[in-house]
């Protein structure tokens, strides 16, 4: 399988403290990848080691089936936590000094400005430029060398929800191109959306690694009835026992969406009054916190 | 490789900072190798340093005079542009942009040797040339011949100005990876270039002969030594012939190589916060 991103053991120590352990990740070619975990679960430091910014303790990293010491990140584009420049320089000025560095010519300039719509402000000083028009400059940076695998850390961070969605619409249209997007985020929503897979890491471990719909689970089924204790005993009757929670003054049950007509029909004819009845998925967010609440448990 | 070069030029040029050191640099230069000791002349001032007569301010000393400044205070002013140049990306968090984009780290390091060697050069012609203007217009305010020095002792003292303004850019440019920061580096160079050698020169030397026999292999005296030999004036602080000017040149030139050399190993050894 073709894969962009590898690592293998890929361990960060600071001292006593380990940062990332043991870390095995798979980006696979074409896919939109992301990589979850809270603040200080080691994102950063794996991205890091991903760019050959810092040296793993011990592990390896393939980036485009070479490690990233072993010569130029050729086709790789990175925005690494949060974006910084040289204040001095205006923005377009900042991309042309970059692009001497990635050896691309001045006209991936001026395209990379238009995609990340700051052509307009592109002669200001960075120093007076906003969080999201910094933001916006970094992402065009990452992008200079038309790369074709793209790692962003936090790329939505400092921007209004109209650039949020904007930015988006641009990792989707990047991968829909074939360019392998790693992004790093916290914000769940935004992985949710755009994401094909996703790892989850905490405390330097990745935890859970799939799409969103697998990290999520099947799907059941959530009814609120009267009285409860009836429902709930009819229900474990119906679907076995193991399959049904109380949750919140409402039933969990681990069956299939498509039973729901049946359930109500069974229920009601037990005497039990149903007042609703919906598919229930679980969210990214609480999935996430499942996860990580877990993981801790483990690492403890 | 190139590609480096000219990127860490085009930040040098449009940076502030580096015109106003380089106005800096000329500005001292002028007061002090030609404004203050003309005027001492022209008014008959006595004090210290009242030995310069007027024949040392004609062009026929322009080797001399526009190296006397690199022992002090020309020198710090190039070592703190290798610190901001290297140290500025620590500052501004800019490594991790600059990599991202591909070059090695080496390669990104060259290229700002590269660059300050060539601003090293830009400031010591840029003396030479402002040095004899202003030698040209005393020696034709006073009536005196306008003799320049051969061509010969023009380049090689050029090239001196340019080895020793070099070897202190490479001095600020190893403090700045070694200590990750532009304050800190620009503060140690300045107490090392302008107290600790003055010091050791003024008062340890002098009682310890081990200390005098140290100093023969420190930057600071060899770069004066080499000065020295090329005709600049032995009242200027820093400048003594305590070596000959050829061992003087080799140290200075050994002091450049290994300055750039563990600048490059230490960040190449070192992550990148």
């Amino acid at each position: 399988m073709n894969l962009p991103v590898r690592t293998q053991g890929l361990t960060k120590r600071y001292g006593g403290l380990t940062a990332v352990r043991d870390l095995d990740l798979a980006v696979r070619a074409g896919e939109i990848y992301g990589f979850l975990g809270p603040n200080g679960a080691g994102k950063t430091t794996t991205l890091r080691m991903l760019l050959g910014l810092v040296r793993p303790t011990a592990g390896t990293v393939q980036l485009l089936g070479r490690p990233p010491a072993a010569g130029r990140l050729g086709g790789v584009g990175a925005l690494i936590e949060g974006p910084a420049f040289y204040p001095y320089l205006s923005g377009r000025e900042n991309l042309r000094v970059l692009a001497r560095y990635a050896g691309v010519g001045p006209d991936r300039v001026a395209l990379v400005l238009d995609l990340v719509d700051l052509t307009d402000r592109a002669g200001d000083r960075y120093a007076g430029y906003s969080l999201g028009m910094k933001q916006r400059l970094g992402v065009a940076a990452a992008l200079l060398k038309d790369p074709r695998l793209l790692i962003l850390d936090e790329p939505t961070n400092g921007l209004d929800p109209a650039g949020m969605a904007d930015m988006r619409t641009l990792i989707r249209r990047l991968g829909a191109g074939g360019c392998t997007v790693l992004v790093s985020s916290h914000l769940l929503g935004e992985v949710e959306q755009v994401c094909d897979r996703v790892g989850v890491i905490s405390r330097g471990r990745l935890i859970a690694e799939g799409s969103v719909a697998e990290l999520r689970g099947a799907a059941g089924l959530r009814v609120l009835a009267d009285p409860l204790d009836a429902a709930a005993a009819r229900a474990g009757e119906l679907v076995g026992p193991e399959r049904v929670r109380v949750v919140d003054g409402g039933l969990e049950l681990a069956v299939e969406p498509e039973r729901a007509a049946w359930l109500n029909a069974e229920l009601v004819g037990a005497g039990v009054a149903v007042r609703e009845l919906r598919r229930r998925e679980r969210d990214l967010e609480q999935v996430f916190f499942d996860l990580i609440e877990k993981g801790t448990t483990d690492v403890r | 490789m190139s590609g480096s070069y000219r990127a860490e030029l085009a930040k040098l040029v449009r940076r502030p900072a580096s015109w106003l050191l380089l106005a800096i640099t000329l500005v001292l230069s002028l007061v002090f190798t030609y404004l203050f000791p003309y005027a001492s002349i022209a008014g008959g001032t006595d004090g210290p340093n009242t030995d310069r007569t007027l024949p040392m301010l004609l062009p026929e000393h322009l080797v001399g005079n526009s190296l006397g400044g690199l022992p002090v205070f020309l020198g710090a002013i190039v070592l703190i542009l290798g610190v901001l140049t290297v140290g500025g990306e620590y500052g501004w968090g800019t490594w991790k942009t600059v990599l991202s984009q591909g070059p090695s780290r080496l390669e990104v390091y060259a290229g700002k040797l590269l660059a300050l060697a060539a601003a090293a050069l830009v400031v010591v012609l840029s003396v030479f040339v402002l040095g004899a203007v202003a030698a040209a217009l005393i020696a034709a305010a006073e009536s005196q011949p306008m003799t320049w020095p051969d061509a010969g002792d023009l380049l090689t003292g050029i090239g001196a100005g340019w080895l020793i303004a070099t070897m202190w850019a490479m001095l600020g440019a190893v403090l700045a990876v070694a200590l990750r920061a532009v304050a800190l580096p620009v503060g140690l160079g300045l107490v090392w270039m302008l107290a600790v050698q003055n010091l050791l020169a003024a008062i340890a030397a002098p009682l310890l002969d081990w200390v005098a026999q140290v100093q023969k292999g420190l930057p600071g005296p060899n770069a004066g030594s080499l000065e020295a030999a090329l005709g600049a004036p032995g009242d200027t602080p820093g400048v003594a012939a305590s070596v000959g000017g050829g061992q003087a040149a080799l140290v200075v030139a050994a002091y450049l190589v290994a300055f750039a050399a563990l600048g490059g190993l230490l960040l190449q050894r070192r992550d990148i916060g």
